[in-house]
């Protein structure tokens, strides 16, 4: 079987992300900005299924495109559209922005250009059909689950979240 | 030419599903046979929902169009298609225009993974389960959009209800999931799988259906998921984003002709999709009923001949009805077609007895008709329950369902881990 991975698909999945980008941070209507935060979002799952990551690809779907973004557009929802296209859409924090920026298109450029020496020859190859088992082998396996202490650990930091969510929306529980 | 040929056939000999077997050809022609499969399901389900409703009232239901009222879903389609398509003035254009394809793209696109056979599905994918529930959640933003885009209070309340409601039964349906796939892991490997087609094969390997498996815990995931599941899709008991009696029609309040007909379409084919998961995950998806109480190729047999009875029993019945028809001229052209169509319907059920189509339409047979059975369900909820309030629909998808969908994961957990220590311990006390 042909690998489907080609470059196409990802220049295609690439452009969708970017011009979703562009257009979440340049849109005034908040409902426009989340779907296309949505589409980018979809097209980062596209990018996770090419890099033979089903799972992640699943995980991301599920989670961010259709629990989180379900829950900003039901607030996004209530908010007075007429008052927000008025408002002045950029802050005077440009020069941090353009700081963060620069950067982060350091990295990139340093990134594109060295990468050959920064990472190893060659690439790991997953089994795509086996991707669900190999992550949770990582994760529980007793002598492979090398990501079980830090994976409990985010759990934790999600509860805390949670339990914090609760507590600050009500106060007489 | 001829290599064209070669590659066509080369998938016949394969045990595989033409996305398995990466051939573009046969997984076209799957993707056509499923959308086209599932236009006739929702077209048959828009007669049958009326016929079956009306009866359960004690009235006829359509009888005008056609015989019996069978052209009625065509003419209704072709009523829709030449409507006026009204746009409110005060819409959100783009949002508006967009957010029926993406409830009906949802609605589709899940049927990647759903396995009429263990060769019959589109493809098998590794996260099965996982891309069902995730795409399939993916509607809820269609709905919510459309309420918005339509701006008019109606559909907003309306899109507000469902995204809260969705929400929180897909928290209930992924607890009741997950246990299932805790079953598929008791194997020899002691490895679970998330793949459609996996999880139906570990039913067969384990000689029982999910429903059955650790009994009751089996049943009570089963119980959970029916019951989310009907609140996921938006309908009765649980319709409240469109309860006529108090948002007009709900989110599609706005929608109309062509644009309403996709939002149809949708609501009906993720109410097969979501069908086909229970299938799948607790009754065995294709498998055929007893195969452990009557087994044997005798049995096989008596088993395979059931989709050509059934297919001879409708067209009997077509029979019956033409020959209770009215006499009357007016009623000649009817009388006729019904006999017509009763004959397609009986020779479809003769084709079905060829050995060579009996052994290939089996597991779509046995598919099909679990996921009927779900629609009948369906169908008569609507009839009988009475619409639950919105207060009484969270305690029963926060207070109810997610504590006894926590507590039956655990119990299933343990039972797995336990199942083989007892029958060891068993075996040494007896």
């Amino acid at each position: 079987m042909n690998p489907v991975a080609t470059p196409f698909f990802f220049y295609l999945l690439s452009a969708t992300m970017i011009i979703g980008g562009i257009l979440v941070i340049t849109r005034k209507n908040a409902v426009h900005s989340a779907m296309a935060l949505i589409t980018a979002l979809l097209a980062q799952a596209g990018i996770y299924l090419m890099l033979y990551a089903p799972f992640v690809a699943g995980v991301q779907i599920i989670l961010y495109a259709g629990g989180i973004m379900v829950l900003f557009l039901f607030v996004i929802m209530l908010i007075s559209i007429e008052r927000t296209v008025k408002e002045r859409q950029f802050n005077k924090q440009w020069l941090v922005g353009i700081a963060a920026a620069g950067a982060l298109g350091g990295l990139f450029i340093a990134v594109y250009t060295k990468g050959k020496s920064l990472f190893p020859e060659g690439r790991v190859s997953f089994g795509e059909g086996q991707n669900t088992q190999d992550v949770a082998a990582l994760l529980y396996d007793s002598h492979k689950g090398v990501y079980m202490f830090s994976f409990e650990i985010a759990s934790l930091l999600l509860l805390v979240a949670i339990i914090g969510a609760v507590v600050m929306a009500k106060k007489r529980i | 030419m001829h290599a064209i040929i070669e590659y066509i056939q080369s998938y016949l000999s394969s045990d595989q599903t033409p996305g398995a077997a990466g051939n573009w050809f046969w997984a076209t022609v799957y993707v056509l046979l499923v959308f086209v499969g599932l236009s006739v399901a929702v077209i048959a389900m828009n007669w049958l929902e009326r016929k079956i409703l009306a009866h359960m009232q004690v009235r006829l239901g359509p009888m005008r169009v056609g015989p019996h009222g069978l052209l009625q879903p065509i003419a209704d389609a072709l009523k829709l298609l030449l409507k006026e398509d009204i746009m409110p003035a005060e819409a959100d254009k783009v949002v508006f225009w967009i957010a029926p394809f993406i409830v009906v793209l949802a609605a589709f696109t899940v049927f990647v993974v759903v396995p009429f056979g263990p060769t019959h599905a589109i493809t098998d994918m590794n996260i099965g389960i996982l891309f069902m529930l995730g795409v399939s959640s993916l509607s809820v933003l269609g709905i919510v959009t459309a309420g918005w885009a339509s701006n008019s209070h109606y559909p907003l309340i309306g899109a507000l209800r469902s995204s809260a409601q969705m929400v929180s039964y897909e928290v209930a349906m992924g607890l009741a999931v997950i246990s299932v796939i805790v079953m598929t892991s008791l194997n020899p490997e002691g490895t679970g799988t998330l793949s459609m087609i996996g999880i139906v094969k570990a039913q067969e390997a384990q000689h029982t259906w999910f429903v059955f498996k650790f009994f009751p815990l089996g049943l009570i995931g089963f119980f959970i998921f029916a019951v989310a599941m009907v609140a996921e899709t938006n309908r009765a008991p649980f319709d409240l984003p469109e309860a006529e009696s108090e948002l007009t029609a709900g989110f599609h309040t706005e929608y109309s002709g062509f644009r309403w007909s996709l939002f149809f379409l949708a609501e009906y084919s993720a109410m097969i999709a979501v069908s086909s998961i229970a299938v799948t995950l607790w009754l065995g998806g294709w498998l055929r009923p007893f195969p452990n109480a009557l087994s044997g190729p005798a049995w096989d047999f008596v088993f395979s001949l059931f989709p050509g009875l059934t297919f001879l029993f409708l067209g009997a019945m077509c029979f019956f009805n033409t020959v209770r028809m009215p006499k009357h001229p007016l009623f000649k052209i009817q009388t006729i077609g019904l006999g017509a169509f009763g004959a397609v319907l009986a020779l479809i059920g003769l084709v079905l007895f060829v050995p060579a189509v009996r052994e290939r339409v089996g597991d779509i047979f046995w598919f099909a008709a679990k996921v009927a059975a779900f629609m009948y369900l369906y169908i008569w909820y609507r009839g009988t329950f009475p619409r639950y309030r919105f207060d009484q629909l969270m305690k029963v998808g926060w207070k109810i369902l997610l504590p006894t969908g926590l507590v039956l994961l655990i119990l299933t957990a343990g039972a797995g881990f336990l199942e083989d220590p007892v029958k060891e311990w068993l075996k040494h006390v007896l």
